[in-house]
């Protein structure tokens, strides 16, 4: 632990944006995600960034998007119900192909719902909220570090695919205080011969959502998004196997629920249980076909979340029939307790002697 | 081994810089460490607590349910996590601020009159500090004395580190406070 400091989450990832090189910062007010524009207020004034708390959340990732055309790393973060309202601009960067990171600190819902930490938005970060056939990148850490570690791949990711990548974040994980080791800059580059910079003695970069003329460039345009969407789902699959080998039941859950699921394998393991942890690191692209194998293998898969029916939805779709797939969930703030998890698996256990008693 | 601890009391007792010193010492002794304040719709006078989890173990979650140590500086805050200290845990409670005696029997009650002391030596903003002193008495195993002098160091800005060495010293007439109530058992 000697070299490692203890930063709260909020301020974990905002750190590494810095290090990321992000120097232009757009966001409004938030409960549980404020530590991220207090932070980064007073970091952009010492780097000589803009910081700018915006008049609104439209307004925030509207000028994410202009800074963005500029060719500079951008970044906005908010909370689930101000996610909400970013999602006219999120569309709109994905379809004019602008990068950027997104951070959602999610809170309970639905409408304003409360501030404690929740993993409600799941759909909305995954699916979309805004219009249109567009995907964002989402990642999804667990922890301090990989809090900071994320976004500086999703800066990365950003530049790579033109794509607006997403860090979901729970408000337990965004206010929680733990070691971590900070990343140090990468030094990657990426070219952005497509950036608006002025076009003096040179052609104009046009960039922009709108696409009459001629009357196919909007399909067309569709299309290459597809490619790229295809592309990005075969390069970009993370994921976090615990324990995996040889289980006959298998969890599957992300951030602050993937903690205590975490814990519920090594208790239930101690006691000679064969349970696993599939824990997507990318929530889109979802690792599919790396879950599917798995449940080829185990007789159940249990869904943990903080939600109440949302990431069960990729679980099935990836599972596919291969195995049964049961849900755990809580919601509005409450954490699923160590507890109930191991009451689940125990239960599987306990149904398969009474099935062999009976029969 | 792993301690949930809540401390809690008034916003202004110090109580989320109390947390942070025990995880920053902690950490730096090598153990796993979580810390997350409490963010309800707390008001003005209410109490203000954070949870602190130490472990030599992952920390699956930072939320406490069934505190092991309750560090409790004002009345508000036992009425709210008395009830919550799981069996044989401990209490640690201000008696400056808190005029009736906790109501469990199943669990180890230390009194502390941890604003007059601090009152004492001159401020009466270390009420947290003869408290951590205590803690450090009654949990020999968790951190040392010298592991929190150096997580002052590195916790308090630079602005206020002139009153470190007043902060330990109440940190200490907090320990052997423990320590004569621990004789005295």
């Amino acid at each position: 632990m000697l070299g490692k400091v203890l930063m709260k989450g909020n301020e974990a990832l905002a750190e590494a944006a810095l290090i990321a090189g992000c120097r232009h910062y757009f966001a409004y007010p938030i409960t549980p995600q404020n530590e991220i524009p207090v932070y980064m207020a007073r970091r952009m004034a010492e780097l000589g960034g803009t910081f700018i708390q915006a008049e609104s959340e439209l307004a925030a990732i509207s000028m994410v998007m202009g800074a963005s055309a500029g060719g500079v790393r951008t970044m906005t973060s908010s909370s689930s119900p101000g996610m909400a309202l970013k999602q006219e601009g999120i569309s709109y960067l994905a379809g004019a192909e602008l990068p950027c990171v997104l951070v959602n600190v999610m809170r309970g819902g639905p409408g304003l719902g409360g501030i404690a930490g929740s993993q409600g938005d799941y759909f909305q970060a995954t699916r979309g909220g805004g219009n249109g056939d567009y995907r964002t990148i989402v990642l999804a850490p667990g922890n301090a570090q990989e809090l900071a570690d994320f976004t500086v791949d999703a800066f990365d990711l950003a530049d790579e695919y033109r794509i607006p990548v997403l860090i979901l974040v729970d408000g337990y994980l965004g206010q929680m205080s733990e070691p971590l080791t900070l990343p140090k800059p990468n030094g990657k580059k990426f070219e952005k011969s497509w950036a608006v910079r002025g076009s003096e003695g040179k052609s104009k970069n046009i960039i922009a959502s709108l696409r009459l003329v001629p009357d196919s460039a909007l399909e067309v345009h569709n299309l290459h998004l597809q490619d790229k969407y295809e592309k990005i789902t075969e390069e970009v699959r993370h994921v976090d196997e615990y324990r995996c080998e040889d289980a006959e039941w298998l969890i599957v859950a992300y951030g602050a629920a993937a903690r205590v699921a975490r814990k519920a394998v090594d208790s239930l393991r101690t006691g000679g249980t064969r349970v696993g942890l599939f824990r997507p690191l990318s929530l889109w692209p979802f690792p599919d076909r790396e879950l599917n194998e798995f449940a080829k293998e185990v007789e159940k898969v249990l869904t943990v979340e903080m939600s109440l029916g949302q990431l069960i939805e990729d679980v099935k779709l990836s599972v596919n029939g291969e195995a049964e797939v049961d849900f755990y969930g809580r919601a509005g703030g409450a954490v699923p307790t160590l507890d109930d998890i191991i009451g689940r698996i125990y239960s599987y256990e306990h149904q398969d002697h009474t099935h062999v008693q009976a029969s | 081994m792993t301690e949930e601890i809540v401390i809690a009391g008034f916003g202004g007792q110090g109580v989320l810089l109390a947390g942070k010193l025990l995880c920053v010492a902690a950490m730096r002794r090598g153990l796993q460490v979580s810390h997350i304040p409490s963010y309800g719709a707390e008001m003005r006078g209410g109490t203000a607590n954070c949870s602190v989890v130490i472990s030599t173990e992952d920390i699956p979650s930072p939320v406490i349910e069934c505190p092991s140590v309750v560090i409790a500086l004002n009345g508000p805050s036992l009425v709210k996590f008395l009830p919550r200290i799981r069996l044989g845990g401990m209490l640690i409670w201000n008696r400056s601020l808190i005029a009736i005696a906790p109501s469990r029997s199943d669990l180890f009650s230390f009194p502390l009159d941890a604003t007059d002391i601090s009152l004492a030596n001159g401020t009466e903003r270390a009420a947290n500090m003869v408290a951590i002193g205590a803690l450090l008495r009654l949990k020999p195993n968790l951190v040392s004395m010298k592991s929190i002098e150096a997580a002052l160091d590195e916790v308090i800005s630079s602005r206020n580190r002139k009153y470190n060495s007043l902060n330990l010293r109440i940190l200490s007439v907090g320990y052997e406070m423990a320590e004569k109530i621990v004789a005295n058992k």
